[in-house]
């Protein structure tokens, strides 16, 4: 599947400052393994070293954050976007 | 430098005294190059908290799209600080997503509100002036 992804602004460095990328696979968490591939600066800013997904990232396809669906075993579709936004938090 | 329109904020300090005795939140839409902003996105407090905040991701994602659609960018996020001062905390620093952000704070200690503006890049924590546009 080829999928669009929505970078949130702190990758896009890393992607040669593009916004939008795309990227293969059939579940969020392939498509989040092919995107490390190609820009290997987000190594280890989407997903943790232990394969979660990183607390300081929100995961959507479409319109549905991941965390309420199979986190990245969510399965995505042809044309589907996925988008990666910062989690807003604090104290 | 981050410049707000007296309309954004008086609409960040409303939504900040409306949100008591919790602490309350929102987003920023603008322009990243000059720092201004041109749309306040309040939210609810997720974590309904009176030390924290949360926004929901659902309401990240709302904001993103329409800052988007108007050709602006989420380009930072405010929050209330009910009973301490308008510094962020360690919390706010350690979960700062953004070097390029604009982390607004408004303490409410006082009778009268106190709206300061930081840049949060890994521990370094910097004030920046804010500007209120009367227009």
């Amino acid at each position: 599947m080829a999928v669009e992804v929505r970078l949130p602004t702190v990758l896009r460095s890393h992607a040669g400052g593009s916004s939008t990328v795309s990227a293969e696979g059939a579940t969020v968490g392939e498509v989040l393994a092919d995107l490390v591939r190609n820009y290997p600066g987000m190594a280890g800013q989407i997903v943790t070293d232990d394969g979660s997904l990183h607390r300081f990232v929100n995961v959507y396809v479409d319109d549905d954050d991941v965390r309420y669906l199979d986190q990245l075993d969510t399965k995505v579709a042809d044309g589907d976007t996925v988008s990666i936004l910062p989690a807003v938090a604090g104290g | 430098m981050l410049r707000l329109p007296a309309a954004v904020y008086a609409e960040i300090v409303a939504h900040c005294l409306g949100g008591l005795p919790d602490e309350a939140c929102g987003l920023l839409g603008g322009d990243p190059a000059s720092g201004s902003v041109a749309r306040c996105y309040p939210t609810p407090n997720a974590a309904a908290s009176a030390k924290l905040y949360t926004v929901d991701s659902r309401d990240v994602l709302r904001a993103d799209r329409d800052a988007e659609a108007r050709g602006m960018e989420i380009i930072g996020v405010f929050h209330s600080h009910t009973h301490t001062d308008a510094y962020p905390s360690p919390t706010d620093v350690a979960q700062a997503p953004d070097p390029t952000w604009h982390y607004v704070i408004v303490s409410l200690r006082d009778s009268h509100p106190m709206v300061r503006s930081y840049r949060i890049r890994g521990e370094r924590v910097d004030e920046e002036p804010v500007a209120v546009d009367p227009r």
